[in-house]
């Protein structure tokens, strides 16, 4: 299913603070200090943006299963929201998974709720 | 409300600490004449320690971290907190004299990705400046500093206390500060030192001083709003907690000692010793000043300022009680509004003299 999607790869910048609040994510550009809290589902794509597991796989693993969401409707959310992100560079989305040195991996994993 | 409010706001319903002021040392290449602290190193915790609390404090939700001291390039690690602090996707603050911070210390922050950079100025004439802080050059190296931050992009903060030295050089700081292209922010408190020596409270500016800073537009901005009478506290203002201190907000010193806000000498708790959240969730210091509403203030709660006060615990505390005024605030209400606090009328402030009203 997720192959006749083009893949995307997304990783969170360096360039950021972040941490989970009350099951939401709270993060901070350190390029301008803009603030942004994700809603529940953006968290979680927020949380597995670890740069190897294209977007499409993140929908279909993550966020169809834990919300129960169709995979299409996720996937155009999703989409939307990485680009947004992508706009304000706390994002970054590449066509190829992203190295390693490009990732700063979260204080929090995935599952861990403050 | 903004966001940042928003979330402060769900920090305090789910009783996270969401800021944290963490002095790093209390050594200082400055020894200025109005610091509360003292500058010898009475067993700061080390880097493997540091790294720890940084750990916890992610653990508990902590999103702004400041790194303050002393002066925190005093410390041989302190980029190695910092860069460490900053993997763990700490928002970092920093407040810093700025004296050691060189072209490669600035590029160095940019790329650790800190947020903000608080520079302590006194005055824009080396010589006030520098009679201060009792470092000669220090205003010289501090500009130069804040040059090299610019220049990075960082966004930087000029800090200027104000205290009898200095009480009629702001306008020249704020012009230094729209020159270096940095943000300005005043303040005229002076704090007894940790030890509760209450000797340096004579370096506070005088009320009439006190007075012209706050009916200065070019300070407060729009001085009619400012300086307004009160409006009548309403139940949501009796019911409200004094300060984000002890609710979403810690300070740990570099010995590991554990207070609700570094303006709060309140020991409650030391993280050699226990976790930060075990101190966080179950001294019974915090536990009490998290108890304390407007309406149990011993006088506050009868003042026609309660509402809009800038009334600190920790001066209220360190004059005798948490739920007692604090005189400087006391002042401070009055020379803005020209209405005297409950306190005051209880004619118990011998440090506000009366005879300023010349009634």
């Amino acid at each position: 299913m997720t192959e006749k999607h083009s893949a995307k790869y997304i990783a969170k910048s360096s360039a950021i603070a972040s941490r989970l609040l009350g099951g939401e994510m709270m993060i901070m550009s350190a390029i301008d200090s803009t603030f942004f809290t994700l809603n529940l589902v953006a968290t979680v794509i927020w949380q597995a943006a670890d740069g190897h597991t294209s977007l499409s796989d993140i929908v279909t693993h993550y966020v169809c299963i834990e919300f129960e969401i169709d995979f299409e409707t996720a996937l155009r959310d999703a989409e939307h929201f990485v680009e947004e992100f992508s706009r304000h560079g706390i994002l970054h989305i590449s066509d190829q998974p992203i190295k390693d040195e490009h990732i700063e991996d979260s204080a929090v994993s995935p599952t861990e709720a403050a | 409300m903004s966001l940042i409010q928003e979330m402060s706001q769900r920090a305090l319903d789910l009783g996270v600490p969401m800021s944290v002021h963490f002095d790093i040392t209390y050594r200082c290449n400055e020894r200025c004449v109005h610091c509360y602290l003292d500058h010898d190193d009475h067993g700061e915790m080390t880097t493997s320690e540091i790294k720890r609390v940084l750990d916890e404090l992610a653990d508990a939700g902590t999103f702004f971290l400041t790194f303050s001291g002393g002066e925190v390039l005093m410390r041989r690690d302190f980029f190695e907190l910092l860069e460490y602090a900053r993997n763990l996707m700490f928002a970092v603050r920093i407040k810093t004299n700025a004296v050691m911070i060189g072209e490669s210390e600035a590029r160095r922050m940019l790329e650790l990705g800190v947020d903000q950079i608080q520079v302590s100025i006194y005055s824009h004439r080396p010589e006030v400046h520098d009679a201060i802080t009792k470092l000669p050059g220090s205003l010289r190296r501090s500009i130069e500093a804040i040059r090299f931050l610019t220049e990075q992009g960082l966004r930087v903060t000029i800090a200027n206390v104000l205290m009898t030295a200095n009480m009629h050089d702001h306008a020249g700081v704020q012009a230094l500060a729209r020159e270096l292209g940095v943000q300005y922010s005043l303040d005229p408190t002076i704090t007894p030192k940790m030890d509760g020596d209450r000797s340096i409270l004579n370096l506070r500016i005088p009320g009439s001083e006190l007075k012209g800073v706050f009916h200065n537009q070019a300070l407060v901005g729009n001085v009619e709003e400012f300086c307004a009478p009160p409006p009548s506290p309403d139940e949501d203002v009796m019911e409200g907690y004094p300060c984000s201190a002890g609710h979403t907000l810690a300070y740990i010193s570099p010995y590991g000692d554990v207070f609700p806000c570094v303006q709060l000498p309140l020991p409650s708790g030391n993280v050699r010793r226990q976790k930060f959240l075990d101190i966080w969730n179950h001294s019974s210091e915090l536990n009490e000043v998290r108890s304390i509403r407007a309406k149990d203030l011993t006088v506050c709660s009868s003042c026609s300022h309660v509402g809009t006060c800038t009334r600190c615990p920790g001066l209220a505390y360190m004059e005798g009680s948490m739920r007692g005024p604090s005189t400087a605030d006391c002042e401070k209400s009055f020379e803005r509004t020209g209405i005297p606090s409950a306190n005051m009328l209880r004619g118990t402030i011998p440090s506000v003299p009366l005879i300023q009203i010349q009634l």
